[in-house]
Order: structure tokens, then sequence, then C-alpha cells
């Protein structure tokens, strides 16, 4: 079991209100993605749900029992620290066996529990290692065996991957949700990285100075952002705003279109303007279009093998059923 | 630093401090042993020739040696506890956001500015004296017989006097330790149950375990030496009188320049062996 309630949770430190009044329910088994850009306090969210940080007012269930005053280690919360916070001077096993020994088990349970963790992690060619002696993915995965062995109610995990390389990263991210399809335990999962929070999550929230400003599954954000913030910062390469008469065309102050959702071509098109910058992926290839009059640089998607350059004048259309449109406020429309 | 040439160039300018710093050490040092095979009586015959080894054998074969050392070690030890124990607590005090952190850091290490013959005779005369001490003013505020600390409880005073001295530093070094702990590591061991004193005994102890070895063995070679603070309270009497004392008292006071420098040779060779083993952990921790 593991649901957490949130319920006009607020956090000020001194005079500065980081979290207004904020509510949110995540569900028991769920992957949920916290994502917004640096700064906008989602670590200081997780904190409080692990209790590290009390908050200013306001309440949190766990499994519908009030948690707010009960003490961190009573919440049966496993948290994965960015810096992983592993013990120096300990041993993996000592490390992993470390929450376990605080809670009395006996050494039997304990080496069973470890032996199981380390297996599964792959770490039991290196439980006598002290985490020194260890690689980065080795030493998140200790950090994430020392959660495992105490079967928490749910994980928090704060940007655990940042400090891989991309290829670690790659990996970790599948093991990570295998170990959530394994588990089936609610995680709540805190990144900046987009492609961690579309892969990953069941549920999204995009978060901006402490407003959660939509909630919901990868897919229904993408397509139907309920913002331009969250319009914005939902998508690789980002999507292309547009204001004026273009948008009054379509009736909104401002229509939105991701790079991905218009066609490219040499000869026809409702836009046209010139390649500034052409991005080859191999697979894909972006084009920065500048001079199309609508707005300073529309991005594009195309296939990998449309080779425009630096220079081009190319002609663009798009979609039309996949525009976003947007009021004067900022809100969808429709 | 890596050429040929850079290094000679860095040879040749290091060169007159090492000379320097080499005279300073070796002239004393090679007067010390060239008296020390000598029997040397300045006020009695002065100069009466080469004696071997005498000197070494009747410096440990005295009376007061034995007691000597068990001084010198009851001094060292009591005020290692006492400035590691408080050190550590005063470390983690300091380490706390508090309200004019920084005159308060001023002040823990104020004592350690203050001379050791001034800050003895200020415990003397100020805290110590049986008639108009503070000690003996609280005593007599509570209805009981004020202490003649330095006669009574001698060692205990020194203890005292002597940790008040070093505290400061076991608690700067300490302190600096701690600040350099990773704060996760702490809210990590909070959130798999460790209560504060398990967080103490398991986290922030070990973290500190090699900042503890260094004030150790650097406090150590230093303890070895004190003597104003002997010098201007007891005068070495009240079972006070550590090694360092009784050379002085064998050079100064009996006149036999001879026994003392062997007994000197003895405080150098003590000495290395605690600085081989600080070398050797501070050069482990520059290397980590
Ligand atoms: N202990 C603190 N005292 C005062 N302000 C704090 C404290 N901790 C965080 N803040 C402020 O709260 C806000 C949110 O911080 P938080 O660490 O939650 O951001 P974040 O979303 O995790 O950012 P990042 O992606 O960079 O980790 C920031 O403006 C930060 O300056
Ligand atoms: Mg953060």
């Amino acid at each position: 079991m593991g649901r957490i309630q949130l319920k006009s949770v607020t956090k000020s430190f001194g005079d500065v209100q980081v979290i207004p009044p904020l509510d949110l329910t995540i569900e028991d088994g769920e992957f949920t993605v916290f994502v917004g850009p640096s700064g906008c306090g989602k670590s200081t969210l997780l904190r409080l749900i692990a209790g590290l940080e009390d908050i200013t007012s306001g309440s949190i269930d766990i499994d519908g029992a009030d948690a707010t005053d009960v003490p961190p280690a009573k919440r049966g919360l496993a948290m994965v620290f960015q810096s992983y916070a592993l013990y120096p001077h300990m041993t993996v096993r000592k490390n992993i066996a470390f929450p376990l020994r605080m809670a009395k088990l006996d050494q039997a349970e304990i080496d069973k529990r470890v032996e199981g963790a380390a297996s599964v992690l792959n770490l039991t060619d290196y439980l006598d290692r002290r985490p020194g002696q260890l690689s980065g993915g080795q030493r998140q995965r200790v950090a994430i065996g020392r959660a495992i062995v105490r079967e928490p109610a749910a994980f928090l995990f704060d940007e655990p991957l940042s400090n891989l390389d991309a290829a670690l990263r790659v990996g970790m991210r599948l093991e990570i949700s295998e170990l959530h399809e394994r588990l089936a335990t609610t995680m709540i999962y805190v990144t900046h990285d987009q492609v961690e929070a579309m892969t990953m999550a069941d549920k999204i929230v995009v978060l901006q100075a402490g407003v959660i400003e939509q909630v919901g599954s990868p897919l229904e954000l993408y397509r139907t952002p309920r913002n331009l913030f969250v319009a914005g910062f939902i998508g690789s390469p980002k999507m292309n705003f547009i204001e004026g008469e273009e948008a009054a065309k379509y009736g909104a102050q401002t229509i939105g279109i991701r790079p991905e959702h218009i066609t490219v071509s040499d000869t026809e098109g409702d836009w046209s303007g010139v390649v500034s910058v052409s991005e080859h992926l191999g697979s894909d290839t972006f084009f920065h279009v500048h001079e199309t009059g609508l707005a300073d640089t529309i991005t594009v998607r195309a296939d990998g093998e449309v080779g425009f350059r630096h220079g081009d004048r190319v002609h663009l259309t798009p979609r039309a059923d996949v525009i976003h449109r947007f009021d004067a406020k900022g809100l969808r429309i429709g | 630093m890596a050429t040929q040439h850079s290094r000679s160039v860095a040879r040749l300018m290091m060169a007159p401090a090492v000379v320097l710093l080499l005279g300073w050490m070796l002239v004393p040092l090679t007067m010390t042993l060239y008296f020390s095979f000598k029997k040397y009586l300045p006020l009695r015959g002065g100069d009466l020739g080469w004696v071997g080894f005498d000197n070494y054998i009747r410096f440990v074969s005295s009376s007061s040696f034995w007691p000597a050392v068990q001084a010198t070690l009851v001094i060292v030890g009591g005020v290692l506890v006492i400035t590691v124990v408080l050190g550590i607590l005063l470390a983690m005090l300091l380490d706390q956001p508090m309200w004019g952190q920084g005159v308060v850091r001023i002040l823990v290490i104020a004592p350690f500015f203050v001379m050791p013959t001034v800050s003895a005779l200020v415990w003397k005369n100020m805290f110590m004296d049986p008639v108009n001490g503070l000690l003996a003013h609280l005593w007599r505020f509570f209805g009981a017989e004020p202490i003649s600390w330095l006669s009574e409880a001698s060692m205990t005073s020194i203890i005292m006097i002597v940790s008040w001295q070093w505290l400061p530093f076991a608690t700067l070094i300490l302190l600096t330790a701690i600040q350099s702990l990773d704060s996760e590591q702490l809210e990590a061991a909070e959130m798999d149950g460790a209560p504060v004193l398990k967080r103490f005994y398991h986290i922030i102890l070990p973290h500190l375990s090699r900042a503890i070895t260094i004030v150790i063995l650097i406090q150590t070679i230093f303890l070895l030496s004190i003597f104003a603070e002997i010098f201007v309270t007891t005068g070495g009497a009240f079972g006070t009188r550590t090694l360092t004392y009784l050379i002085f008292q064998r050079v100064l006071e009996s006149q036999n320049v001879g026994l003392g420098s062997a007994g000197g040779v003895y405080a150098i060779i003590l000495a290395n062996i605690v600085a081989i083993f600080l070398m050797r952990i501070v050069g482990k921790n520059l290397d980590a």
C-alpha cells in the first residue's frame, strides 16, 4: 500500500513561500514524476512528503492516516538521493543492511534480504567493496538496494540519474521502470529530464514556482497541454508558438504547433522561410527556420534523409488537426 | 612542476629556507647529542670528559624517571580525552546555524591565542586561588570548603588548564571535518530509521575518525613538551613533574647538562615516533 495525499500543503522558508497551497493525490502503485524548471520546488515537495522538511500548513496522508507529524523513519517511505548519500565507511553489504539493522531485524533475515536485493540489482560481486570503489551506476544501484530492502510503502527518487552519463542513464531508466513493474510499489520520481518523465511515468505532475500546472498521463500532457507553460515544457524540441495574425486565423491569441507536426518541402507550403541551422541526428533532422514572418524561429522535425542546408528556402505546412490554441491568458481553447 | 628544468629551479629557490631550517635544527640537536655523552657540570668543575652512555643509563634508572613518565602520560591522556570529547560536542554545536555564529566562533578560538604562561597564571590566580579565586568563591557560595587546587588536585588542575588551551584547536579541526559531512547522508540515515544517537555513532563519528586521529597526534607532540603551565603553577611539585620538566630540572636546577641532554634525546626519539605516525596519516589523507 502507498497512497499519498497532500491537502493544501504549503511551505515557506522564512518569508518566502516556495509552495503555495497545493493538493495532490498519488494512487497506490503509481509511478508519478514531478517535472519542472530548476528551482520550482520539486525537491522541496519530495522532502515534504519524506518528512525531511516540516510543512508550513496543510496535511499529508499516507494510506489514509494523517502523517503530517510522523517522523521520516516512521512514514515507511524510502528515498534515493541525487548524491546517492551512501555511507562511505561501510561496505556495500553494510550500506544495504543499514535500514534493516536499525529496524533490529535478526541477522539471518537481514542476510537474506541483502542477498536478494543484491541479486536483483546485479551487485552480488560488489558486496564487500566500499562505495568509493564503485562506478556511478553501481553506487546508484546500491542506493536503490538500500531503499528496496526496507520494503517501503513508496519510493522517493530525487533526480537519481542526473550524475550518470547518457548511456548509463538510459540503462538505469529501464532498470527503474522494470523494478516498478516487478514491485508495483508507489514511486515518486523527480527529474527535469523530459525523456525520463515521458518514458517512465504513469502520471506526470508539471510544476512551476511551486504551483501544479497540470497533472496527467504523459500522452495527455503531450496531446492536450492545459496552458502555454505545459505546452512549452513537455515535448522536445519545444513546441513552436505563433502569435498575431496567423493565430487570429484560428481564433486564438497564440497557437502552438509541435516540430514533428510540420511538414517541410522545397516547393510548396503554407509558410516559407530560410533554414539557419540544420541538426542531423541520423534518425531525424531538426531545422531551425528563420524569416517566416511568424516567429523568430520555427523548429521543424523531419526525416533523417531530408537534406536542406543553411540558407535554403523551404516551405512549411502545419498539420491542422494538431494545432494547439491558447487564449490571452495562455489557457488552452478547446 | 614536471620538467627537469622547473624542478631544479624549484630546488634552488627552496634552498635558503631549507638551509636555514636545517641549521636551526641541527645546531641544537648536535649540541644536545654532544653534551649527552659528557659529564658536564657547569658549577661543579665544568667539562669532566666523555662518559659514553652513562648519562642515558642514569636518566632512566633515577627514581624520578618512572613517576615522570607516568605524570606525562596522565596529563597527555587526560587532555586528549577532554579535548576530543568536548571538541566533538562543541564542533557539533557550532555547526548548527545560530545567531552571532561568527562572534561565537572567534570566542571559542580565543584561548588558543593566549600565551601558555599567561593562561596558566590567569587560572592560578583568578580561578584556582584558594582564597580569592573564582572557584573558591563558587565553592563557598554553595557552602563548601574551597579546594586549594594546585596542591590538593594538582594533576586535575594542570589537565584543566592545558585542556582549556587546546580545546579550540581540537574544536576547529573537528568543526571543519563536520562541515564537510554531506547532509544528505544524515538525512538518508534518518529515513533509514536511525535515531539521533545512532546517527552520531554510525555516520558522524566514522566521518570524524581521521580528523580525530590527526588531533590526537598533533596534540600529543605538543603536549609532550608542555612546560610553562607546570613551571608557573606547581613548579613540578605535587607529582606534576613530567619528562620535560625533569629534563629542565636536571639541567638548570641540578646543573647537570649531560644528564639533561640524555633525557632530551629520549624526548626527541619519542616525539619522532609520534611524528612518523602523523606524517603517514596526513600523507594518506592527502592521497585520498
Ligand atoms: N533550505 C532552504 N532555505 C531557503 N530556501 C530554500 C531552501 N531549500 C530550497 N529553497 C528554495 O526553494 C525553491 C525550490 O527549491 P527546490 O530545491 O525544491 O527546487 P528544485 O525544483 O528541486 O530545483 P532543481 O531542479 O534545481 O533541483 C528554490 O527557490 C530554493 O531557493
Ligand atoms: Mg532539486
